[in-house]
């Protein structure tokens, strides 16, 4: 399958290992991966903030980037998410009709990275070696919107050297939520120390997820904490191989080339 | 002389609790320091989550039942002015009176004026949340008549002085030593030797109660449901104490929101069934009255059924938010909450806590009125996934943030950044430009894996108990890009 990228604004600008994870994961797998270098982002942040308006420009440009595309990937739950349940909706409520149609197209070949590799590839051994304690964090978005149940366990459980532990009450809500991290910072901060409090109740070396913002936040705070336990994506993961994987992953991608 | 068209009417300030003094970032900020709080929150809806999961997991069809609840709601909000005057017809031919009351003042005053004319400067009340929206205690008082409330749970914050924290339980926020502090402090003639032992604390509201409910001439109520059809009215508890209410004295009045009603007997089953096992978590419900009109020589020989509107036809006006008007008042989606869980229910300001009052509350009163509470949730979905008749409680808290910031006529900072991002995430080569200025913030970290936590605001925000990692040297696309010769 030609795959082509979205690496999401944040993932691009912030954590571009998880994109190249992504990718290499991909390619190992026997795809070919494009990166439409039109890409910015989904407008998740806009419209979940109400500026929905200000999202169709946005939307508008990720649609010009992806135009064309057979199967968009994407290592990010709540970025496909929007791409599935935002997109054609502000485009539509904003009088765009032929971009709301557009966009909904686009969304049917848009893929999360977890259901893509298990629903549309069929795969759950993706051949990666990780010998490290994980716990998973299943993100909201993920969970609720997308339904990804229990694929990333699936694909967890068959890398090997990897222990997976656990996580208490991983339903709950790490305290992200976009903006409102900021906007209502001391109640964001009350939710994530409960989650921190669990992922640290497994003893686990690395907490994952499918969403690198929900990891950026659980992450944040562990690192403030000077807690040993890091946040690691599952793309990372799932690209480690017994030739590549390295304790300090988390900031170092140990697969480059 | 020109008729303008100013809006429908929201519910008017001044009167009523749907408004709080504070944010909900100002009001959180200090429940999230009140350990006890926290501790009893915790405590309580934890354990209630565990009892409905239980109860919602053992019926097979419950998705069907979900959907029938929710199918019903929309088609009965479709047609409510026919429904309304159908249910005003049959409560008329039952022997009882239908008032209409635009808002929480016309709602106080037709009460208060029904209750002056029975002679009585007393009222025995069931739960309701109508009421409290209202604010009809505090109108009564203000005419010389005191309500009793004999719900244990709102008896408790009455006696308190405090206010309710939540809808199914509205003294979730009190554990029993504070409760039991409380009854010794404020119930007349009770034991000195009261303890904590919840069955203790119980006979001792009981011993208060009856008393009131042997002397009451009046009760006053709300209602879970009202059939259109037979102008029947419901009253769904657990306690009984509601029942004593309803049958005991000679006049009762019913307040009632005009989205509560079901076209037919039938649609009853349904929700009959999806209400307990989401609030709480029981199979049934012990008590469940029903009435129509009067009955002669059995129970109250005079009904009076007060319809508000309060601001709901505006809501009903708005066509993603009108979804919010198919709650029963289950308080499902506060116990999932996360949110709810650690700021509490007053942190909210409005009667209506929680993800449901966080829609609720600012489509009666207009946005602007509660512009913070359609902020307070992080979108986690776990409320939509609760709620008996699938609300679709965070689009419709998108919509509303969207409809607060089209609202405003002055460009905040906030606004024009995201405006500015707009434009240059739009445009992938000022979208390059802009990563790579954000990029440069790895100079500030000098050479560490995190950036300083003294940013300045509203970087602060975040960085005051979160770190922020170093933004790399290259995006991802630019590394691909020069790897791939692009």
């Amino acid at each position: 399958v030609k795959v082509a990228l979205f690496a999401t604004c944040l993932v691009d600008t912030m954590v571009p290992q998880v994109a190249r994870a992504t990718a290499l994961l991909l390619e190992r797998l026997g795809h070919e991966v494009v990166v439409p270098p039109g890409q910015s982002c989904c407008g998740q942040m806009h419209v979940n903030t109400g500026y929905r308006r200000e999202a169709v420009p946005i939307v508008a440009n990720h649609v010009r980037a992806f135009a064309g595309a057979e199967a968009i990937v994407s290592p990010s739950g709540s970025c496909v998410a929007s791409i599935h349940h935002q997109q054609a909706d502000v485009a539509r409520r904003a009088g765009e009709h032929a971009l709301a149609e557009e966009a909904a197209a686009l969304a049917e070949r848009t893929h999360e990275l977890s259901q893509f590799l298990v629903d549309v590839l069929g795969v759950t051994d993706v051949g990666a070696y990780y010998p490290h304690r994980v716990t998973y964090h299943p993100t909201c978005h993920s969970l609720r919107l997308l339904r990804v149940g229990d694929r990333p366990l699936q694909l967890l459980r068959a890398v090997r050297g990897l222990t997976l532990v656990e996580l208490p009450a991983a339903d709950q809500c790490c305290g992200f939520g976009g903006t409102f991290a900021v906007k209502n910072a001391e109640t964001s901060t009350a939710m994530l120390t409960d989650k921190m409090a669990n992922v640290l109740s497994t003893g686990a070396e690395v907490c994952t997820a499918g969403d690198a913002s929900c990891l950026m936040h659980i992450g944040g705070g562990l690192s403030r904490l000077r807690s040993g336990t890091r946040t690691v994506h599952l793309a990372e993961i799932l690209a480690s191989t017994e030739d590549a994987v390295s304790p300090q992953q988390s900031t170092k991608p140990a697969m480059s080339r | 002389m020109t008729a303008v068209f100013l809006g429908i009417p929201t519910a008017p300030r001044g009167v009523g609790h749907l408004r709080g003094d504070q944010s909900f970032p100002d009001a959180a900020r200090e429940s999230l320091r009140d350990g006890q709080l926290r501790a009893n929150l915790g405590h309580a809806t934890s354990t209630i989550r565990a009892k409905r999961a239980a109860v919602v997991g053992e019926v097979p069809d419950w998705a069907q039942l979900r959907e029938a609840g929710r199918a019903i709601k929309a088609a009965t909000m479709a047609r409510l002015d026919e429904h309304l005057i159908a249910l005003e017809e049959q409560v008329t031919a039952r022997g009882g009176t239908v008032h209409w009351a635009r808002d929480a003042t016309e709602a106080n005053e037709i009460v208060t004026r029904l209750v002056q004319a029975t002679g009585t400067d007393e009222v025995v009340k069931v739960k309701s949340m109508a009421t409290q929206e209202i604010g009809l205690n505090e109108a009564l008082e203000a005419a010389g008549i005191a309500a009793h409330e004999t719900d244990l749970a709102e008896l408790i914050v009455q006696l308190g002085d405090d206010k309710p924290s939540h809808i199914l339980v509205p003294a979730i926020h009190k554990n029993r030593a504070e409760i039991r502090e409380i009854f010794l402090r404020t119930m007349p003639g009770v034991d000195p030797a009261l303890t904590d032992e919840p069955r203790r604390l119980a006979m001792a509201a009981r011993a208060h109660l009856r008393e009131r409910f042997l002397r009451a001439r009046v009760a006053i109520s709300g209602a879970n449901f009202a059939v259109a059809e037979t102008g029947t009215l419901a009253v769904v508890e657990s306690e009984g104490n509601g029942r004593m209410c309803l049958t005991l004295p000679q006049t009762l009045i019913t307040v009632m929101g005009i989205e509560k009603l079901v076209p037919t007997w039938r649609d009853l089953e349904v929700f009959l069934q999806l209400l307990p096992r989401s609030s709480t978590g029981e199979r049934m419900n012990p008590y469940t009255s029903l009435w129509a009109g009067v009955t002669p020589g059995d129970g109250p020989q005079e009904f009076h059924l007060v319809l508000i509107d309060n601001g709901r036809t505006a809501v009903l006006a708005d066509e993603v938010g009108r979804e919010a008007l198919h709650c029963i008042r289950c308080s499902a989606c506060l116990n999932v909450c996360p949110v709810y869980e650690r700021a509490g229910g007053h942190a909210y300001g409005s009667v209506y806590p929680g993800p449901i009052g966080a829609v609720l509350s600012p489509q009666l009163t207009g946005v602007e009125d509660n512009a913070s509470l359609p902020y307070a949730s992080s979108l986690c979905g776990a409320c939509y996934d609760a709620c008996p008749v699938a609300i679709d409680i965070p689009s419709i808290l998108v919509h509303l943030r969207g409809e607060h910031v089209e609202a405003q006529t002055r460009t905040s900072p906030e606004a024009a950044a995201f405006r500015a991002l707009s434009k240059v995430m739009s445009n992938p080569r000022l979208w390059r430009l802009a990563q790579r200025a954000a990029g440069l913030g790895r100079f500030l970290a000098r050479g560490r894996p995190t950036l300083p936590a003294a940013l300045p605001p509203p970087a602060s925000k975040w960085t005051r108990t979160r770190d922020l990692p170093t933004p790399p040297a290259k995006t991802f696309t630019q590394q691909w890009a020069e790897e791939h010769g692009r």
